[in-house]
């Protein structure tokens, strides 16, 4: 197939050398001027003593880089991210490919509860996530009041949802996977829904029972497609900042501080242009690799 | 071995719609090679199912090896199905597909390899075991699929048009193969299939289907000449029975059974003046279709087959004479279109 395609190409290109540039073009100039320039500069600043308001710019090398693994918040930083990244994706993958078997068998109001499910991927991030500031709030949350009425807590010694070092991180965790799981469901949907269902079907009469189908059988089957859901997750989850920002901006005590919101905090808020550039470089690598996976599966998925 | 067994047997898909299995009841006997035969739409695949736990009935009973077994699963009902589409685990080694249902059934360990190889063995797949089902032939994912539903020995085995998916030089040696496996293991199976000439080859008795009804059960050779209806009539035989109607009454002979008078063995027979139209040229036989002359029934398309041996000159647009044995002959009533004793027929 590969083979085929990149001979149309090379054979159309080789005949009208200027339309195939002219088509080429836009996806080109997106990528130089929209990922290729922003990147360019922020390994420039890096490497700068560049500040917001200040004209002057000198060459530091490696200073920069120094002095944030010398700072406690970055080393927090990298930590939360890391716990933030995984929690929310074991969440996300569990709780996704339940749902997908869940509703991928037909009942009564299948296509209303899927629309519902879809509902907080479809609402602006923003919104959603405001949202739940005020569901997790200190004196007003709806859960702490339900709590206390069922008297699992008294009125005055309720939880700080998002004012307790642990909470905060296990709230700014369920609110991303609150946004995450649908996404990922869909996804997981599209995969369960291609094994034809003779398969199970056959599982079962040669004797497994529902979970020997599902673990023997079904959720292998589904292993590139999950494995797409997990490294799309990773990156939305590794890269967002919004939940972050919104519901604690990284604190208390930097207890949720991640690597995209310090960068914010640092280059733009603390108008530390070039420490903020070095900060997010670090999120480079991780990419990176995500993305050479990701061309991985989708290649072995084209060879199978 | 058991006996499977079906007691008004039905299935409705959707409520106020017709059934796509009315009422059927059909036994089979121990170690029998009984087929489900009909055109696609029959119910006789919606029936397999129901047999093997796939389907819930509507209505009726399934017993297995006299047993009721309405309310076991699949698993429960040691039976063996292989899958028109094979259903192979695409994931999973050969060996591991064969193997999968030993290990969901908790045989020991130790006895996996040995039943593996004599299943592979006996199908003849004991080099493929390490290949995946996607870097197979059809023929040999065919054979796996078998393996994999005899390795735990079954009391029935269950095939749905397991030979449908092969180019047809390959369909003819499977199922030479397949009959030569059943003769070997000599469980009770049920083959579902449309095809005719795998139905009367390989079938101790057919079974013949059509909207979800039993239009016949019995040898090939009694479906084949004493037909139970006109269904029956012109779905078996290729081409199909000849049928003339007459007030309330149906008479047919076969293509086969129509011949050049001189040709028709002795005893009763009745002749006609066939004009015939055009031949098709098939190798081992000729089809001829026309009319017969001075009838009733002049307008309706009668069709002749000769086979290779019998003399040439039967050309389009030439007249002869041509004859049925009284014998040859099937009567239907109009109205039922069930099989009737002989009448007499005004044939001019």
């Amino acid at each position: 197939m590969a083979v085929k395609h990149a001979k149309i190409k090379s054979a159309g290109a080789a005949q009208s050398p200027l339309l195939g540039a002219a088509m080429f073009g836009p996806a080109i100039l997106y990528i130089v001027l929209l990922i290729g320039a922003p990147f360019a500069l922020a390994v420039f600043y890096a490497f700068s003593d560049a500040r917001i308001g200040s004209t002057e710019l000198h060459y530091v090398g490696l200073e920069n880089f120094r002095s944030i693994l010398h700072s406690p918040t970055f080393r927090q930083a990298v930590q939360n991210s890391i716990v933030f990244t995984v929690s929310a994706i074991v969440i996300v993958v569990i709780a996704s490919t339940i749902l997908s078997l869940a509703l991928e068998v037909p009942f009564r109001g299948r296509g209303m509860i899927r629309f519902l499910i879809l509902l907080p991927w479809v609402a602006p991030v923003s919104l959603g996530t405001i949202g739940w500031k005020w569901i997790l709030d200190s004196i007003y949350s709806v859960i702490t009041w339900v709590l206390v009425y069922f008297h699992f807590f008294s009125p005055y010694n309720t939880p700080m949802w998002l004012g307790e070092p642990h909470l905060a991180m296990a709230s700014v965790v369920c609110v991303h996977c609150w946004r995450l799981i649908p996404f990922a469901t869909v996804v997981m949907l599209a995969g369960s829904s291609a094994i034809p269902k003779e398969i199970p079907e056959a599982a079962g009469i040669d004797g497994a029972g529902y979970f020997r189908t599902l673990f023997w059988i079904k959720i292998p089957m589904m292993l590139p497609i999950i494995n797409v859901a997990v490294l799309f997750s990773t990156i939305f989850t590794f890269t967002d900042m919004t939940v972050v920002y919104i519901l604690t901006d990284g604190g208390p005590f930097d207890s949720t501080q991640t690597l995209p919101n310090l960068a914010f905090a640092t280059g733009i808020q603390g108008s530390d242009l070039a420490a903020g550039a070095a900060i997010s470089l670090f999120l480079v690598p991780v990419l990176v690799a995500v993305a050479y996976f990701m061309l991985r599966v989708a290649h072995r998925a084209e060879v199978v | 071995m058991a006996v499977v067994e079906t007691r008004n047997l039905t299935k409705i898909f959707k409520q106020g719609e017709a059934g796509a299995v009315n009422d059927v009841n059909l036994a089979t006997r121990e170690g029998e090679f009984l087929v489900f035969l009909g055109p696609s739409g029959s119910g006789k695949t919606t029936l397999l199912r129901m047999i093997a736990g796939l389907e819930t009935p509507t209505a009726g009973e399934i017993l297995i090896g006299g047993k009721v077994v309405n309310e076991l699963s699949p698993r429960e009902r040691r039976i063996a199905m292989v899958f028109q589409s094979y259903a192979l685990y695409p994931h999973l080694s050969v060996y591991n597909n064969i193997c999968f249902p030993l290990k969901a059934q908790k045989v020991p360990r130790d006895q996996h390899r040995q039943k593996v190889e004599w299943a592979a063995g006996l199908l003849g797949i004991g080099r493929l075991l390490n290949r995946k089902p996607r870097e197979l032939s059809g023929g040999e994912r065919q054979r796996v699929a078998l393996a994999r539903a005899i390795v735990r020995e079954p009391a029935v085995f269950l095939l749905d048009e397991p030979l449908s998916n092969l180019d047809a030089k390959l369909r003819a040696s499977a199922r030479e193969e397949l009959e030569q496996f059943h003769k070997s293991v000599g469980t009770t199976t049920i083959y579902v299939t449309h095809d005719q000439v795998e139905a009367m080859a390989m079938g101790d008795r057919v079974v013949v289907l059509h909207q979800g009804v039993v239009r016949q059960i019995g040898t090939p050779k009694d479906v084949y000449e004493n037909p139970a209806d006109t269904f029956v009539a012109t779905f078996l035989g290729s081409p199909p029975m000849n049928l003339i109607e007459y007030s309330d009454i149906i008479v047919g002979f076969r293509p086969e059974g129509f011949l050049p008078a001189d040709l028709v063995p002795g005893g009763k027979q009745v002749s006609f003046r066939y004009r015939v139209k055009y031949v098709e040229y098939l190798g081992a036989e000729r089809v001829l279709y026309g009319n017969i002359e001075g009838s009733h029934f002049e307008s309706k398309e009668i069709i002749a087959r000769l086979s290779w041996n019998m003399p040439t000159g039967y050309d389009a647009g030439s007249v002869h004479d041509f004859a049925v044995a009284e014998s040859d002959l099937h009567f239907f009533d109009r109205k039922s279109e069930k099989r009737t004793n002989p009448r007499p027929f005004p044939w001019q």
